[in-house]
């Protein structure tokens, strides 16, 4: 009964919160909305015993990319009545690709996709082993390829927004730690009433007034 | 059904009595953290530090309580009331939440998860958002600074963190608190990992925006980072959550460290005491490390700040990774994967 309780409760917010995320005025509510909805997710996975990927979920999804997500938001300058003019000339695609997603979604559910695997029971062995398991033997090369195609986006990413700009003075450490006294400093005996320019080798800063 | 309704009740009791019996210590050692933060800084100061209010100075953080609630709570004009009055509480929320999963003993702990050390990650990876919007809803520049300060900082170190975290459960093969403290029972992972202690300990500096990573509230820069604007009780509450973070952090260390609550040998006089006890100790004592830390250092600049975490522990953490993999599977000693 409990267990209800708290899958309607974490179903209703989650889709209450979805819907948010679509129609706040404000792009910062959506975020936090979105992230909300990332909450009862997690609690949805609790619910059918997955803790290892609620975890993960808030872990990574909450914890680094909607962070980023309200980083950006926030930073950027937007415009309301600008972003909503297009509403009415881009419906009718969102619309399609809604409804393609809709329709993968409940032929999965109610097609033979998922027939054919039988899931262990969440208490007969606990589900980080059992990820494990089956992640780094079945699915091993999926699992290099993935982490392949993110290194190529890292690096990516790095590349197209990486410029070198000239005049930029930059601290190189190693180069503060090579420095030795005698690279910067020198001493120079200086005679009595001596003028100015016989000690010229001192550098001005460094020079005794 | 009168029957499944009463054990419910009783069960939710008794729940909601191990919460108080956790959260209540919990927040008197946030008041004398205040007050031993204030005396010992003085110390190393040679001042003296508050020790007027009661002996020793010993009610001071209750008279400082007392003035906090007294005060008049300002809402800025230009602010997002909802967001703003929500940030702080987030803050303390999250810090209070994590304690769930810490073992002070052996069977001492409120939820006893199979994957408690990610839960606790978690968490600890959520608090920037009170930060984030505590300076986005306050509407001014120095407090949307010191956020996106913080943002980026608690980012970048939580990712040297989950490196140091991996290492040790190499060494555990269980997601489980309890069971990572069982490990430890030949010897603390602290000797072993040595390299990812010392790691780990300055990331948590960084991830609690303590010296001498304090940037986000750099008093000389940005007068108080994202929570110049709040006063009264909303102050109060980001006070106590950073605090209870701090403890928290060291609790965290001492459970993957030190060994969690054993002793730190298994002779006579020393298995005497009880465990909870051992587990205070160490705790108290990392947090006057934190105290001695900020004592000592100067403050981070922010490219150095960044470069300490990218270019030096990220790489480091991500090697011994390799390193410790490598040299269990080699010598035969990888764990046998327990439940968790």
């Amino acid at each position: 009964m409990i267990e209800a309780l708290f899958f309607y409760l974490f179903a209703a917010v989650m889709l209450g919160a979805g819907l948010m995320v679509v129609v706040s005025r404000n792009p910062v509510f959506s975020v936090l909305f979105l992230i909300l909805a990332f909450f009862n997710a997690a609690g949805l996975f609790v619910l059918i015993g997955a803790e290892f990927i609620a975890m993960l979920l808030v872990v990574v999804y909450v914890g680094a990319v909607a962070v980023l997500f309200l980083f950006v938001v926030m930073m950027l300058d937007i415009n309301f009545a600008e972003m909503r003019a297009g509403f009415q000339k881009y419906l009718p695609i969102g619309l399609v690709v809604g409804g393609i997603l809709v329709f993968e979604l409940v032929a999965a559910m109610y097609g033979d996709a998922f027939s054919g695997a039988t899931l262990p029971a969440a208490t007969e062995i606990s589900n980080t082993r059992a990820l494990g398991n089956v992640l780094y033997t079945k699915y091993m090369y999926l699992f290099q390829v993935a982490g392949l195609i993110l290194l190529v986006a890292m690096i990516g990413a790095i590349s197209l927004t990486m410029r070198r700009r000239s005049g930029v003075r930059r601290q190189v450490i190693a180069e503060q730690n090579m420095r030795r006294r005698e690279d910067s400093v020198e001493i120079v005996d200086v005679p009595v009433g001596a003028s100015a320019r016989t000690v010229a080798t001192v550098p001005p800063s460094k020079r005794e007034r | 059904m009168d029957l499944i309704m009463n054990s419910y009740v009783i069960e939710l009791a008794w729940i909601v009595g191990k919460i108080m019996l956790v959260v209540g210590p919990l927040l008197i050692a946030v008041a004398y953290l205040t007050l031993a933060e204030r005396r010992v800084i003085g110390f190393m100061q040679l001042r003296k530090g508050p020790n007027v209010v009661g002996p020793f100075g010993m009610f001071q953080p209750f008279a400082d309580a007392l003035k906090l609630m007294a005060k008049e709570t300002i809402l800025p004009a230009g602010a997002n009331k909802v967001v703003f009055m929500f940030a702080p509480m987030l803050t303390f929320i999250l810090a209070l939440v994590a304690w769930a999963v810490i073992p002070f003993g052996e069977g001492l702990v409120i939820a006893d998860i199979n994957v408690g050390i990610l839960y606790l990650f978690a968490i600890s990876s959520l608090g920037v958002y009170g930060v984030i919007m505590a300076g986005w809803a306050s509407n001014s520049k120095y407090a949307f600074l010191g956020a996106l300060r913080s943002a980026a900082q608690m980012v970048s170190y939580e990712v040297s963190m989950g490196l140091v975290i991996i290492n040790v459960l190499i060494c555990v093969g269980s997601l489980n608190l309890t069971a990572i403290v069982e490990a430890q029972r030949g010897m603390w992972f602290a000797l072993p990992l040595l390299p990812m202690f010392i790691v780990f300990f300055i990331s948590t500096l960084a991830e609690t925006n303590r010296a001498p990573f304090d940037l986000p509230e750099g008093e000389s820069e940005l007068v108080a980072g994202y929570f110049v604007e709040y006063s009264s009780m909303s102050f109060a509450l980001f006070f106590l959550g950073e605090y209870a973070n701090m403890i928290l952090m060291s609790g965290m260390t001492t459970v993957l460290f030190l060994g969690g609550w054993l002793p730190p040998f298994d002779i006579w006089p020393l298995n005497l005491v009880p465990g909870p006890i051992w587990f205070i100790l160490k705790v108290m004592l990392l947090l006057f490390v934190f105290l001695w830390v900020r004592a000592t250092t100067p403050r981070y600049r922010y490219d150095q700040l960044m470069r300490l975490g990218w270019k030096i522990f990220l790489p480091f953490s991500l090697i011994w990774v390799v390193l410790t993999s490598g040299f269990l599977l080699w010598t035969d000693n990888l764990p046998a994967v327990m439940a968790g």
